[in-house]
């Protein structure tokens, strides 16, 4: 029987490997994008299950609300990245430096 | 109460939203050369809204909306705030944005979009409502950072503040989900009324997550690596709106949220106050260790920002209502400092460009004593020497947070004050006794200087002139949230 526990902890270990793939990775900026994505998902497998549990559609709702923003969030994330790359040539997370103490 | 019922008392934000979209269209199509009626109209907007917030039918306290939003005296003072920083935002990237041909007619539909999300955002009373607004605010602001979109600086400042913005709403929406999950409710009411013993532990894993989320958005150590290379990436009128209004939105929700959420009343304050309690003093370590290295005057403002968010969130540990009035007050009286330095910054121009390092500064006051004076006494201010303004702002944190018992907080904050007084003595001695470099060029507007001389003017008066004003409104405004 598969019970809310074990979609918290999806959720839980989705959100780590997202978490750390912003920290971790030193490639590529697109990777960072792709892990906040997972992050996102991550809340919302969190929202809906809590929902189901609860018998309660107001999770769902936010869900919803939180698909939609991470979209858009994603649509600005690619756009800066566009320009970031025009300027730069490449999109190296390490290259990311020019302002250092 | 009718859908009808909740749209009059929404107006202001319905007004900011139909205004923005009406100005980005007009935008489009006129020709370039009339962009800056773009800014007036942005300017007169605001205005608009200033008004139908303080004296139109959004003025009265009303729940809206099923509990999504609420307008009281609370939301009233932090809306008026942040449309007035709102206002100077625009007005100082006038002459600026022109020369450094950035002078497009997005820049105050921006920041018009993300002030629609910060008034939406303090008048939140439900975490999904929290998280739009937010939202709104943050997506407006990423693409105002990369705003000089040709210049490596911005994107890369713009790149940075996107990533870890978008990190702290994921950290932010997991503490959300786990809070609705436990206490089976969005509403700040409902989520007070569902906390027990039985679900303790869970929400406080929830109610950690919230926090750190949040205090990304004010810029609170340990969540602050971003602010100093934001602050010297975007272009300077930018850096001088991000440091002044979402600040003071994100500071706003963050109070309201605690208190209304987690009130005292189910215990839950003991288990936020500690939190809030480290991040402060966090906080004001960092920003008076770092900003000593510093050799950038907007690094330098980035690190005195993490420090004197420490200092409100002193005031938000005190829990009591004394220490949400201490909170507005010292909000509002660093908006002042900091926009009127920002303003300062924004004269530091040579023929061949910004000069934006601290040793440009030197010997200011044999080339441009009227700068020297005005940037001197803001330094005091911000430094909390009395007198100045910026020295209420402590004392009333101070008060707030010695009645609450927090002592260690107030001796930490005490000492980390003194130390920051350091850096911005040097900057005074700087200006003052060092050898003169070249002179800046004197044509920095109309715009730019009158808001230097009105910041000057308060915080220098500002005892008399706003002080007792600013202390009762404040006060009657935290009187809302209990």
């Amino acid at each position: 029987m598969i019970g809310l526990g074990h979609y918290l902890t999806v959720a839980a270990i989705l959100f780590a490997i997202g978490a750390c793939g912003i920290f971790i990775n030193r490639k590529n900026v697109i990777i960072i994008l792709m892990s906040i994505e997972l992050m996102l998902l991550a809340v919302n497998i969190n929202l809906v299950a809590f929902s189901q549990f609860l018998g309660d559609l107001v999770g769902q709702v936010f869900a919803f609300m939180v698909l939609t923003v991470a979209a858009a969030e994603a649509a600005i994330g690619l756009a800066i990245l566009v320009t970031f790359f025009r300027n730069r040539g490449d999109i190296a997370v390490d290259d990311a430096n020019l302002m250092k103490n | 109460m009718q859908l009808g019922d909740n749209i009059s008392f929404a107006f202001p934000e319905i007004w900011l939203a139909i205004s923005a979209m009406a100005l980005l269209m007009i935008g489009v199509f006129i020709d370039s050369k009339y962009h800056r009626f773009i800014s007036f109209g942005a300017i007169f907007s605001i205005f608009v809204a200033l008004f139908l917030v303080n004296f139109g039918t959004a003025s009265e306290n009303a729940s809206l909306f099923n509990g999504a939003f609420v307008t009281d005296g609370f939301g009233q003072f932090s809306k008026s705030v942040i449309y007035v920083a709102a206002i100077f935002a625009i007005i100082l990237s006038d002459r600026f944005m022109e020369r450094e041909r950035l002078a497009r007619f997005e820049y105050p539909v921006l920041i018009l979009l993300s002030v629609l999300g910060m008034s939406l955002m303090v008048a939140s009373t439900d975490l999904i409502s929290v998280y739009m607004g937010i939202e709104l605010q943050s997506l407006a602001l990423y693409i105002l950072a990369t705003f000089n979109r040709d210049s490596r600086r911005s994107t890369e400042a713009g790149l940075k503040y996107f990533v870890l913005g978008a990190l702290s709403s994921g950290l932010m929406l997991y503490g959300m989900s786990l809070i609705y999950g436990f206490t089976g409710a969005t509403t700040f009411e409902a989520i007070a009324a569902g906390a027990d013993e039985a679900n303790r532990i869970g929400l406080i894993f929830g109610m950690v997550f919230l926090i750190s989320g949040l205090s990304f958005k004010v810029s609170a150590a340990p969540f602050h690596m971003w602010t100093p290379d934001v602050y010297e990436g975007s272009p300077t009128p930018v850096t001088a709106f991000f440091a002044a209004a979402p600040k003071f939105a994100a500071m706003a929700i963050f109070a309201r949220v605690l208190v209304e959420a987690f009130p005292a009343a189910t215990d839950a304050l003991s288990d936020w106050q500690q939190v809030i309690v480290l991040v402060s003093i966090l906080s004001m370590v960092v920003g008076a260790f770092s900003a000593i290295a510093q050799k950038n005057i907007k690094r330098l403002m980035a690190y005195s920002s993490i420090g004197h968010m420490g200092y409100a969130l002193m005031g938000l540990a005190a829990g009591t209502s004394q220490g949400i009035s201490s909170v507005l007050v010292y909000m509002t009286i660093y908006l002042i400092m900091t926009i009127g330095t920002f303003a300062c910054i924004l004269m530091m121009r040579r023929p061949e460009g910004m000069a934006e390092n601290i040793s440009d500064l030197s010997g200011l006051s044999q080339t441009r004593p009227g700068l020297a004076i005005m940037f001197s006494a803001l330094m005091f201010s911000l430094a909390g020497i009395p007198i100045f303004l910026g020295f209420f702002a402590k004392l009333y944190v101070f008060m707030a947070a010695v009645n609450a018992g927090l002592f260690v907080l107030v001796v930490v904050g005490a000492l980390s004050s003194v130390i920051a007084t350091y850096y911005y003595l040097r900057v005074v001695k700087i200006i003052w006794m060092d050898e003169p470099a070249p002179e800046f060029e004197r044509d920095a507007g109309p715009g730019v200087k009158g808001v230097a001389i009105l910041s000057t003017v308060l915080i220098v008066a500002g005892i008399v002139v706003i002080m007792p004003f600013l202390n009762i409104a404040a006060e009657a405004a935290a009187a809302t949230l209990f």
